[in-house]
């Protein structure tokens, strides 16, 4: 949707703008998808040609103003070629998507997988419209997307691997959207995994609309490790049914720029949504998770616990904003972010929101810049554990805590190591 | 093995003094039992021994094996031998018990120059060493310390003194929270710790514990200073007649 705004002069475009606006002259034609396709894409990019990307005085932009920091866009040849790796657990159902090209031979019982480009290419309705005039992932992505996956999850069935979507990349752009629909009473887990694999420049955008059905129990891990010089603009849009679960795990260990953005929305009584953040900072880099969720209905629930240690000069960002129906009673929300700041270039912003209309609600939200615990650093250093290392068992157990929070034995073995990994390269 | 020397001690960026003029030799063997009445001062003694910076040190010495360790940190003096098992153990969420117990081995022995534990070797170690405390294994699958029960936290610090070796070893009331079996347990583990070049320093406010672990001398301390020292008997007597009379003769 383009709310165009009438403008008289048009603005000066930057060189990323005017880079998006070439590619998509020259991609169009081979673009997938007619019909209320190609308007859609039309009007995405029509709203980055005249209003350019968003700067700070866009106030979902405040803290990534992206127009500045997008400097450059990674030209749209042909990507090197990868090959398919290792889940990130070894029982993982592996759905590779490489350079933005999905491999859907694999099949799983009571699960349909189809490419998105085979459906923007048979319905002309397809959804790729992007939420509003400030979503500027949603407008890059509406333009250019080519393919991604379209997964079914029939009622009832029961995951009983990992899906891995195993999204990599080694150079170039990648603009890909899935639409995930789990059934009624489904359980399961999925991994989205982001990573890089060249030490070339990528830009990469990544949208997800998940529909989580009735009484539904869903694990979905977004796990980003991008190179140090990728561009990742991703968005995960979600409806939860009635008595389902969500449980949500942002991991960003990567990326030169980074925005996830996850929104959602409870539309069914009685579910609940988890949503547990770690953002693993270094270098010169900017990361910006922002999330908003919408407690529609009655009775829902709601915790987002987000955890960053931030190295070097990287920037991170937490925005957080849950909004409270006038007739959602009963709801229950929670949020708090807590940072470790490691050097003194490091720096966090946070922006915690609640908007409620309703008024027999418990929601609360903390965001402090903590330090290590004196006495713990104490106790392991009275065990003969020099400083040092006792410091970075405790960094590192402040984000542990929150991995050890899952049931699966293998998954919080394989993200512990993706955590100690990180933290022996940076600290 | 220690001597302690007119040791003065104040709570760090205050001027609340808690050690006042303490004077403490303990051989190399030797077990030493320090008892006193509430708020004396002994585990802030403890904490001074093993180098918590909450503590500043403003006249006298500590010299373990005739060289002071004031300048020492906390992880220096423990590599260096010397081990304190907390009254309160600190519960650490995301750190991993067997992971910890591998790490303090493992620095220890680097710290003193010896090669580093192969796996299998630790594992069978800590297996032979919670056996003997009777420490379930599913305890030590869990984070460090983190919902044990009193008597098992207290069991967990005699399993790391056990696999740590020390040569100082200071005991801050390690009988509290202990069951009438589990004291039998953990004392029958801290006597197969004695030997000629290991020194026992037990806190305790019980002769219960004493019978177990049968110390060479006793000490009393008040108002930071040690204000009688005796035999096995002098617990005896303080079990019978309280601190009064001592801290009587003594003002
Ligand atoms: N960090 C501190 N801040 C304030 N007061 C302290 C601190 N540390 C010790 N004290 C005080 O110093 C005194 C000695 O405390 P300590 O814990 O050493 O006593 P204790 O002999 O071990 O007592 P107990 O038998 O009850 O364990 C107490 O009055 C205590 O309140
Ligand atoms: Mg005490």
């Amino acid at each position: 949707m383009n709310i165009a705004t009438p403008i008289l002069t048009p603005i000066k475009l930057t060189a990323a703008e005017t880079a998006l606006v070439d590619a998509f002259t020259r991609q169009v034609g081979e673009l997938p998808g007619d019909g209320m396709v190609l308007v859609a894409r039309d009007n995405a990019l029509d709203g980055i040609k005249t209003e350019g990307l968003p700067t700070r005085r866009v106030e979902s932009w405040h803290y990534t103003d992206l127009r500045a920091l997008l400097r450059a866009i990674p030209a749209d040849t042909n990507a090197p070629f990868i090959e398919q790796r290792p889940g990130l657990v070894s029982n993982a159902f592996v759905l590779p998507v490489l350079n933005g090209k999905p491999d859907v031979k694999t099949s799983i019982d009571g699960v349909t997988i189809g490419s998105f480009r085979d459906r923007l290419m048979s319905d002309d309705h397809a959804h790729i419209e992007p939420r509003g005039s400030d979503d500027a992932i949603g407008r890059i992505n509406t333009s250019f997307v080519r393919d991604g996956l379209v997964i079914d999850i029939a009622d009832g069935t029961t995951l009983e691997r990992p899906l891995e979507l195993q999204l990599s990349q080694s150079a170039g752009q990648s603009h890909m959207r899935f639409a995930v629909s789990f059934g009624a009473q489904t359980k399961g887990t999925v991994i989205e995994r982001h990573s890089s694999l060249s030490d070339d420049a990528s830009l990469v955008s990544s949208v997800s609309d998940v529909v989580v059905g009735d009484g539904a129990d869903i694990l979905w891990i977004i796990f980003q490790a991008q190179g140090p010089v990728d561009t990742h603009l991703a968005q995960m849009n979600f409806k939860l049914g009635a008595n389902a679960k969500l449980t949500l795990y942002v991991i960003n260990t990567g990326g030169k720029l980074v925005r996830q953005e996850v929104h959602g929305v409870t539309v069914g009584e009685g579910s609940d949504f988890q949503m547990r953040g770690i953002n693993l900072l270094g270098g010169d880099t900017h990361t910006d998770v922002t999330f908003t969720l919408g407690h529609d209905v009655p009775n829902t629930t709601s915790t987002e616990i987000i955890r960053n240690v931030i190295f070097d000069r990287a920037r991170g960002v937490f925005q957080g904003q849950i909004r409270v129906a006038p007739d959602a009673q009963k709801t229950d929300a929670r949020m708090a972010c807590n940072t470790l700041l490691m050097s003194d270039d490091a720096d966090f912003s946070a922006k915690p929101e609640l908007e409620i209309f309703a008024d027999d609600v418990q929601c609360g939200h903390g965001a402090t810049v903590i330090d290590i615990n004196a006495t713990h650093l104490y106790y392991l250093m009275a065990r003969g554990i020099p400083e040092n290392k006792a410091r970075g068992l405790l960094i590192n157990a402040f984000v542990a805590e929150i991995v050890e929070e899952l049931d699966d034995e293998q998954l919080v073995e394989a993200l512990e190591d993706v955590i100690s990994a990180w933290l022996d390269k940076h600290a | 093995m220690l001597e302690i020397r007119n040791l003065h001690a104040k709570i760090a960026d205050t001027d609340t003094e808690i050690i006042r003029g303490l004077n403490l030799t303990v051989k190399a063997g030797e077990v030493a039992a320090i008892m006193g009445p509430n708020g004396s001062g002994k585990s802030t003694l403890s904490y001074i021994l093993s180098g918590r910076e909450d503590y500043e040190v403003t006249e006298g010495d500590i010299l373990y094996n005739g060289e002071s360790i004031l300048e020492m940190d906390a992880s220096e003096r423990a590599a260096s031998g010397i081990f304190l098992a907390f009254q309160y153990p600190v519960e650490i969420p995301g750190v991993a018990t067997m992971q910890f117990l591998k790490v303090a081995m493992n620095e220890q022995r680097k710290y003193r120059g010896e090669d580093e534990l192969t796996t299998p070797e630790f594992m069978r170690r800590v297996k032979e060493a919670a056996a003997d405390l009777r420490i379930a294994p599913e305890m030590l699958r869990r984070p460090l310390n983190v919902g044990f029960s009193g008597g098992e936290k207290k069991r967990a610090e005699i399993l790391q003194m056990g696999l740590l070796e020390p040569k100082l070893c200071v005991l801050d009331e390690t009988d509290s929270g202990l069951d009438i079996d589990a004291l039998k347990i953990v004392s029958d583990g801290v006597n197969a710790l004695r030997s000629p070049d290991r020194a026992f320093l037990v806190i305790t406010h019980y002769q219960r514990l004493l019978e177990h672990i049968v110390p060479d001398t006793v000490h009393v301390l008040y108002k930071g200073q040690v204000i009688k020292t005796g035999d096995k008997t002098l617990a005896m007597e303080l079990e019978a007649n309280g601190y009064a009379d001592i801290i009587g003769a003594a003002a």
